[in-house]
């Protein structure tokens, strides 16, 4: 194995461009003054005004339960639409099926918000369903992207795997319903979580879709953030912002020593 | 029950859901594209109407697709979002490739880890990571603060709110996007092809050139356009870092929709949007095809 040489240096800096911002807002988080650039001391000040913004606090309740619901209902979508793609060969359609669930994954995010808005307002004119817009609209919305991006992670964890265990399987007689619960799942159950915590980021980081499917009441984190940030930034939103990266990294990190320890 | 049969139910619910989710909606901007605006909820006024006689009267209104042709100001909206995104997914790969190389040529124990790092600032709030550019870019930020006080300039010097700053953002964000594909293809280049070359006597630039880089062409593609389809209608970034001259696509849409609720123009402008999206991919995939 040869070495990365000078290649180490663009690495380098690419990794500073990527995490100094990061650094930044952690370390001002913590700063005793109202100016979110000058550090004058050590304080926790914004971590107890953020646990104290009941907007804020109220919007990060209903993210995170439109995150669970969506990333739920996605995480089923898209293993079985990733088992598809990735065991059945080449079936009829499999081309256009392809290409539905890949197209979310790079569609602006304006024309996705904007066309199921629409969806819903007809919908509802016909059906009477969904009944106005809010949390629910928005959950249907992140499930579908959400579907596409587990639909990616479950087919290329399935492409790891050679048919040979199933086949197995199948040879000594368990039918087919048998051999999927008892052997591919559980081959594809950290695909499975890490497809889940995708859906779950993206629910939760969406700004654009939600607006377009939002109705009344219903601000998701992301809409009271981009309006508080319109107004001006507070370190409020740096401590925010600490917390949400510790909790990844926690979060990864204990996903991290589960893959390992198989 | 029949393989075919059992295929079928897998594949009956994502075919469902994203028919419904994701395809129809598109029937729908297509058919108020062509409405006229009306006041009301929702904004926009049918397209078949009852003229009294139990017969239906189809209106289609061509003045929304008109507007767009007519207005300079939408077709410049459009080329220069064109034009931030090339600009944009090029950065991207210039900073991108040498990242990518540098992962697929580190010991292999190390290459799960740094792509972790790669893919982490991902899983965190983008909203928050492009306000942190703010605190970098304004007046009083930290970039001024570190000019100021090196001396290289007298007073702070206007950062945020220019095109430089919303490049900037969308390359900071969209980073990822092309290391991941430039990864996948150049990890799976055969080291036996590069040691050849440079066996038969060529430097390693030249191997570089002559066999690293043509072998990535698939990755480069794909890095490109997964970075420049989504900038394209890129709202967030040039709406917080860009100039009040920058008018995207996608911030012109939002405007008419929020705004000045013209749904049936911004239904317009999608169509559009979409079409000179789909254009360059079918007509890569054509060739490629071929």
């Amino acid at each position: 194995m040869r070495g990365i040489g000078r290649l180490a240096i663009p690495l380098g800096l690419g990794f500073a461009f990527l995490y100094l911002p990061i650094l930044l807002m952690v370390v001002f988080s913590f700063n005793d003054s109202r100016m979110v650039t000058t550090f004058t001391g050590f304080s926790l000040r914004w971590y107890d005004s953020l646990w104290r913004n009941e907007v804020l606090m109220t919007a990060l309740g209903l993210s995170l339960r439109i995150a669970a619901i969506s990333a739920t209902m996605a995480t089923i979508l898209g293993v079985l639409a990733g088992f598809a793609l990735a065991r059945f060969g080449r079936f009829r359609g499999r081309a256009g099926f392809g290409a539905v669930m890949a197209a979310p994954l790079v569609m602006p995010e304006v024309i996705t918000g904007l066309s199921l808005l629409l969806l819903f307002v007809a919908m509802e004119s016909v059906f009477g369903f969904p009944a106005g817009r809010g949390a629910s609209t928005i959950a249907i919305a992140h499930a579908t992207f959400g579907a596409a991006f587990v639909a990616v992670v479950v087919q290329s964890r399935l492409a790891d795997f050679d048919l040979s265990l199933e086949e197995a399987a199948m040879d000594l007689g368990a039918r087919p319903w048998k051999v999927f619960g008892v052997i591919t799942l559980p081959l594809i159950a950290p695909g499975i979580a890490a497809g889940w915590l995708l859906a779950f980021t993206l629910s939760l980081d969406d700004l654009v879709i939600a607006s377009f499917v939002s109705g009344p009441g219903a601000s998701t984190l992301p809409m009271v953030i981009f309006s508080t940030v319109r107004l001006g930034l507070t370190p409020e939103l740096y401590a925010l912002a600490t917390v949400l990266v510790a909790v990844v990294g926690l979060v990864l990190a204990v996903a991290l020593r589960l893959v390992r320890r198989r | 029950m029949r393989p075919a049969t059992r295929r079928r139910l897998v594949l009956a619910l994502p075919w469902a859901w994203m028919a419904l989710f994701f395809v129809v909606p598109f029937a729908f901007v297509l058919t108020i594209a062509f409405a006229e605006p009306s006041e009301g909820l929702p904004p926009y006024a049918p397209l078949l109407r009852w003229s009294g006689e139990a017969t239906a009267v189809l209106q289609l209104n061509l003045a929304n697709f008109q507007l767009l042709l007519d207005d300079p100001y939408y077709l410049e909206a459009y080329l220069r979002s064109l034009r931030v995104a090339a600009v944009s997914a090029t950065i991207c790969l210039l900073i991108g490739y040498p990242m990518a190389l540098a992962i697929a040529r580190a010991p292999e124990h190390r290459r799960n880890l740094l792509l972790m790092l790669v893919i982490l600032p991902f899983w965190t709030s983008f909203l928050l990571r492009v306000t942190a550019w703010i605190g970098i870019l304004q007046d009083q930020g930290w970039l001024n603060g570190l000019l100021l006080s090196l001396g290289l300039i007298a007073e702070p010097i206007p950062l945020l709110y220019t095109d430089a700053a919303m490049y900037l953002g969308i390359t900071y964000c969209y980073l990822p996007f092309m290391v991941l594909p430039l990864y996948a293809t150049l990890s799976k280049l055969d080291p036996a092809l590069l040691e050849a070359a440079q066996d038969l006597g060529a430097r390693p630039l030249r191997a570089f050139l002559q066999v690293t880089l043509p072998l990535s062409l698939p990755g480069i593609v794909a890095g490109f356009l997964l970075v420049f389809i989504p900038a394209v209608g890129e709202f967030v970034i040039p709406e917080l870092l860009g100039g009040p001259g920058a008018q995207l696509i996608g911030r012109v849409l939002w405007t008419e929709f929020f705004q000045n609720r013209d749904w049936p123009l911004a239904s317009a402008l999608a169509i559009v949007l979409l079409a000179a999206l789909v254009a360059p991919i079918a007509l890569f995939q054509w060739r490629a095809g071929r």
